[in-house]
C-alpha cells in the first residue's frame, strides 16, 4: 500500500538535475525578467538553509518575483511541469520550513516589499509579503499605533513568514497570535488561483479558511497581500522582576496572577541557568542566585498602569518572591527586559553551537517538565537552558552543544526530540510558535494518530491537490512515520502494520 | 482540577461508540445526518436536512483549570452550565455567544460561530477555540489542537470547526480559551446620526480606550466600557455622554438578540468594514462591533432585493447572510468566488467523503 505523499523519486543524480535545472531555467525565463531568476549555485547558496542552519539542501532554481501576476505565471508554470516549490519570506524561520528541496524551487517573496495603505482611520494596513513584522508598526507609529505580534525576530522577520508560521512573541498572552491579528490574505493557489480569505471586516462567508491557512507553513499557497490589524499604542508600560528560590513557585505565582483576574501583556520566565548565562552578556541586573526571574508587564494609562503594578506586586509578594523591582523609567523597562530578549545570543556567546526548542506544556506541568529536562542533561551530557514565556507555557528550552565534538550534533537531536515527546505526554505539544518544517516532522508522528495525519492531506488536498507547495514539511507521511518508528500507539495496536520497517 | 461526576467516565465513551455505529451506517447508506444539539439554531442557515443525530448525552465539563485559562467540555454541555461555572471562578466566555434558550449547547456555539458584543474588542469564537476532538465520517476520532495557548503543530483544523455549520463532521469535544471578568464597567449614551456614530466609533477605536461593546439603534450610540476601575474612570471623563440605564439587560438584548430589532419582518446580518460609512439600504439598522456588524430589518425579501443588498454590501467590503426570515428565496449565505467554492468543496469532500454532515447547511 502506497500512501506517500512526498516527492518520492530517488535522489536524482547531480548530471539529471544539471540538466533539469537548464530546462527549467528556459522555462521560468517566458514569464519573469532574468533578474528575477537565479540557478547558479553561486547565487542559489544563500538560500540552502533559513534560520535552522544545521539544516542544508542547495534548490535547483530561485525565483524572486516582483509582482502577484508573476507569482501567477510562476505557479502555473510549476504545477505544468510538476516541479515543487518551497515559500520563502526572510529565511529567518527556525524548523528549517524554507529550506529547499533538490529538484525543486525556491520562491522567494522579498521583492513584495512595499506597504500598499496605511490607514489610521480603519486602524488597518495592506502590505505585501515582504515587509518586515516591524517595519508595519514603524509605519503606524505616527498614527499612534501598532501590529501586535512581535516575534523575536521583528527586525527582520517579513508578514508572509508571520503568516506561514502563525508567529507569536512576548505579548501574544494579552494581544494574541498572527492569527488574532490578520484580516485578510490574498494568496494564490498551486492552480494559478488568486483567492482571498477573511476580509477587511470582522469575518467572512464560508469557512474560515483564513485560521486554516495562517500557520500552514506555506504549504496552501503563495500570499502576495495581507490586512493587518492595528492597535493604539499603550501610552505607557512598566515591568515587574521578581525573583524566586524555587522554578515551582515562580509557576505558581504565574498561576495565582491569573487567578487574581489579571492578565499581564508580558510574562516571561527565566531559570538559573539562563539569568547566568545573560547577567554577564547584558548586565540586566538579574538576581543570578535565584532559581528563576519572573518578567511580568503591565501597560494601558499611567492610571491603570499603577494600579496593575499593585496588584501584580501584591500577588507576587504573596506567591513567595524572594525580591520585587520596578521598573522606573523607559531605559530600565527596557534594560530589564534586554536579559530575557537576548538569551539566544547569549547562549551563542558561551556555547559554540546551541539548539532552541520550542514546546508548550499546560503551565502546572512545568516542575514536571524541568525535572525530566534536568535528567536529560545528565543523560545526553549536554547543557540546557531555559527560557519560558510563561503566560501561555511555551517553552524554549535551549540545548548547548558543540557540532565540533563527533555526534554532539546528534546527542543535542536526541535530546531536543525527547523534550518534545515529554511535552506531549504532558498534554502539550511540539511547537508553539517555531512550526514543525523539517526540523519537527518526525516529532509529529508522536503528536498525531495516522487518521490525524490523513485528515492534514485532506485540508492540503483541497488548496493544493498535486502536494508541489512546500510538499515535504510539517506533516509526515504515514511511511515516514513508520521509519522513524515513533508512531503513536492506541489501543495496544501497532499503527502501520502492513508498512516496511528498518 | 474539576470534573463533571453526574456519570462514569466509561459511559461517554459507550455514547460516543454508539454516535461512530450511526455514522457508519449513515456512511454505508449516503443517508444524511443533522448534527444537532439543543435545536436553538434550527432556523440558521440552510434548512437542516437528514435524520437528527441528538448529541445532548455527551455532555458536561472534562476539565476546567481555571489558573491556565482553558475549560475543555463535551459538545452537549448546555452553555448555561459552562457559564455558570466559569462565573464561580470570575471568568467568563469573552465572545458572549447568544443564548436562544435554555436549550444551546456548546457543541452548537462553536459550529454556528456566532459571537456577541464584545466581539470587536475580544474576539470571536474562533479566537478562542484551542483544540477541538472530531469524530470524523469513518467514526473515527481525531483530536486537533489541544489545550494549549500557542500550538502550530498540524494545520488548525480545530479554527476550522469554528461556523463549520456541522459540516466538516462531529464535534465532540472543544477546548476554549477563557478570560477573567473584567473589574469594572460601566455604560454611557450618546445622541448621534448614523453618520457622526460612524465617525467617532472609528476615531475612538484608534485611541487607547477600554470600549468593549458598543451599539447605534435610532439616533442613540451605546458604549460600554471595561476594564481597571482607573481605565473605565480615565475614559469615561474623556469620552463624556450620559450614564446609560438598565446597561446590564440591554447588552444581554443584543447578545441574546431578544432587543426587538431582532424580531418582527426579515432580518439581514450585514459583515461589513468597521471603517465602511453608512450603508444605504431600504430598512431600518442596527449596528455593532464599532460599525462592523450591522443588522438590516427588512419587511420581506426578494431576490432582485437581496441581489441589490449583497452587490452593495460586496461594494464595501463586507457580506451579507440572510440571517433570520420565514422565506428564504435565495441563498442564506452570500456567495463565494468560484475558485474559493472550489477549495470549499475539496475540503468538504476531504473530510466527509460520503456526504452525510449537515449537507446543504452552508452551501
Amino acid at each position: 500500500m502506497n500512501t506517500a505523499n512526498t516527492v518520492t523519486s530517488a535522489p536524482a543524480l547531480p548530471a539529471d538535475l544539471s540538466a533539469r535545472r537548464v530546462q527549467l531555467a528556459a522555462a521560468l525565463q517566458q514569464v519573469l525578467p532574468p533578474s528575477a531568476i537565479l540557478s547558479d549555485p553561486e547565487d542559489t547558496r544563500p538560500y540552502e538553509c533559513d534560520g535552522l542552519a544545521a539544516y542544508r539542501q542547495m534548490p535547483l532554481i530561485v525565483v524572486l518575483p516582483d509582482s502577484e501576476a508573476q507569482i501567477v505565471a510562476v505557479l502555473k508554470l510549476c504545477n505544468e511541469l510538476q516541479v515543487p516549490i518551497v515559500p520563502r519570506g526572510a529565511g529567518t524561520g527556525l524548523s528549517g520550513g524554507a529550506m529547499p528541496i533538490a529538484d525543486g524551487v525556491v520562491l522567494s517573496t522579498a521583492r513584495l516589499n512595499r506597504i500598499l495603505r496605511m490607514d489610521a482611520y480603519s486602524r488597518t494596513a495592506v502590505v505585501q509579503p515582504g515587509v518586515r513584522n516591524l517595519a508595519i508598526s514603524d509605519a503606524a507609529a505616527k498614527h499612534g499605533l501598532y501590529y501586535a505580534p512581535d516575534p523575536s525576530s521583528q527586525i527582520a522577520c517579513t508578514i508572509g513568514g508571520n503568516v506561514a508560521e502563525n508567529s507569536g512573541g512576548v505579548h501574544c498572552l494579552k494581544y494574541g497570535l498572527t492569527v488574532h491579528n490578520v484580516l485578510r490574505v490574498r494568496m494564490v493557489t498551486i492552480e494559478g488561483d488568486v483567492v482571498e480569505l477573511g476580509s477587511e471586516a470582522l469575518d467572512a462567508a464560508g469557512l474560515d479558511l483564513l485560521s486554516v491557512f495562517i500557520g500552514s507553513e506555506g504549504m496552501l499557497g503563495i500570499v502576495t497581500e495581507v490586512t493587518v490589524k492595528l492597535i493604539p499604542k499603550p501610552a505607557c508600560a512598566r515591568v515587574i522582576m521578581a525573583s524566586f528560590n524555587e522554578v515551582v513557585a515562580g509557576c505558581n505565582a504565574v498561576a495565582a496572577l491569573i487567578a487574581a483576574g489579571i492578565i499581564p501583556a508580558g510574562l516571561e520566565m527565566m531559570d538559573q541557568t539562563s539569568s547566568r548565562m545573560v547577567e554577564p552578556f547584558v548586565h540586566a541586573g538579574y538576581d543570578t542566585e535565584a532559581a528563576a526571574i519572573l518578567l511580568c508587564e503591565a501597560d494601558g494609562t499611567a492610571e491603570e498602569v499603577e494600579e496593575e503594578i499593585a496588584r501584580m506586586s501584591a500577588v507576587l509578594q504573596q506567591a513567595g518572591a524572594s525580591a520585587i523591582a520596578v521598573s522606573q523609567s523607559e531605559a530600565e523597562r527596557m534594560k530589564f527586559w534586554s536579559g530575557r530578549k537576548n538569551a539566544f545570543p547569549a547562549a551563542g556567546r558561551i556555547s559554540p553551537d546551541y539548539y532552541c526548542m520550542d514546546g508548550t506544556i499546560p503551565r502546572k506541568r512545568l516542575g514536571q517538565v524541568l525535572e525530566g529536562i534536568a535528567q536529560m542533561e545528565v543523560k545526553y551530557g549536554l547543557r540546557c537552558a531555559n527560557v519560558f514565556h510563561a503566560g501561555d507555557g511555551n517553552l524554549h528550552p535551549l540545548i548547548l552543544f558543540n557540532a565540533n565534538i563527533p555526534d554532539e550534533f546528534e546527542r543535542a537531536e536526541a535530546f531536543g526530540a525527547e523534550i518534545l515527546a515529554l511535552c506531549v505526554e504532558v498534554g502539550g505539544t511540539i511547537t508553539g510558535e517555531h512550526g514543525v518544517g523539517i526540523e519537527k516532522i518526525n516529532s509529529m508522528c508522536a503528536q498525531f494518530a495516522p487518521a490525524e495525519l490523513e485528515a492534514f492531506f485532506g485540508v492540503k488536498h483541497a488548496f493544493d491537490p498535486a502536494r508541489l507547495l512546500n510538499p515535504d514539511k510539517a506533516i509526515p507521511t504515514l511511511n515516514r512515520c513508520a521509519e522513524f518508528g515513533k508512531m503513536r500507539v492506541s489501543g495496544g495496536k501497532l499503527p502501520f502494520a502492513y508498512l516496511p520497517r528498518f | 482540577m474539576m470534573t463533571s461526576a453526574n456519570m462514569p467516565t466509561h459511559d461517554y465513551a459507550a455514547i460516543a461508540a454508539q454516535f461512530g455505529e450511526r455514522i457508519r451506517a449513515a456512511s454505508a447508506a449516503g443517508s444524511p445526518l443533522c448534527v444537532r444539539g439543543g435545536g436553538t439554531k434550527d432556523w440558521y442557515g440552510q434548512p437542516p436536512q437528514g435524520e437528527v443525530l441528538d448529541t445532548r448525552a455527551y455532555t458536561g465539563v472534562v476539565s476546567y483549570e481555571p489558573t491556565e485559562l482553558v475549560i475543555t467540555v463535551r459538545c452537549g454541555t448546555p452553555l448555561a452550565e459552562i457559564e455558570a461555572l466559569l462565573a464561580e471562578h470570575q471568568q467568563m466566555l469573552a465572545f458572549e455567544p447568544p443564548r436562544f434558550g435554555a436549550g444551546s449547547t456548546v457543541g452548537g456555539v462553536v459550529a454556528s460561530a456566532l459571537s456577541g458584543p464584545r466581539r470587536a474588542s475580544a474576539g470571536a469564537v474562533r479566537d478562542f477555540v484551542l483544540g477541538a476532538v472530531l469524530m470524523d465520517v469513518q467514526g473515527t476520532i481525531l483530536r486537533f489542537g489541544g489545550q494549549v495557548m500557542k500550538n502550530v503543530a498540524g494545520y488548525d483544523v480545530s479554527r476550522l470547526l469554528a461556523g463549520s455549520l456541522g459540516t466538516l463532521g462531529l464535534i465532540l469535544e472543544v477546548s476554549l480559551k477563557v478570560l477573567p471578568l473584567p473589574l469594572c464597567e460601566t455604560s454611557l449614551r450618546f445622541e448621534l446620526s448614523e453618520i457622526d456614530a460612524l465617525r467617532r466609533l472609528n476615531e475612538w477605536a484608534g485611541q487607547p480606550l477600554p470600549i468593549s461593546a458598543s451599539c447605534w439603534h435610532q439616533g442613540v450610540l451605546a458604549l460600554r466600557l471595561s476594564g481597571a476601575q482607573a481605565a473605565v474612570a480615565a475614559a469615561q471623563q474623556r469620552m463624556g455622554g450620559a450614564p446609560l440605564e438598565h446597561a446590564d439587560a440591554y447588552w444581554a438584548s443584543l447578545r441574546d438578540q431578544t432587543h426587538p430589532h431582532f424580531s418582527g419582518g426579515c432580518l439581514w446580518r450585514l459583515s461589513l468594514p468597521a471603517a465602511a460609512s453608512a450603508v444605504i439600504l431600504g430598512g431600518e439598522q442596527l449596528i455593532e462591533w464599532g460599525g462592523a456588524q450591522r443588522w438590516l430589518k427588512t419587511a420581506a425579501v426578494d431576490a432582485v432585493q437581496a441581489e441589490t443588498i449583497r452587490r452593495t454590501v460586496a461594494a464595501a467590503g463586507g457580506h451579507a447572510t440572510l440571517y433570520r426570515s420565514e422565506h428564504k428565496p435565495v441563498s442564506v449565505f452570500h456567495p463565494l468566488a468560484e475558485p474559493l467554492m472550489r477549495i470549499h468543496q475539496r475540503l468538504k469532500a476531504s473530510f466527509d467523503a460520503a456526504g452525510i454532515f449537515n449537507p446543504g447547511r452552508m452551501y
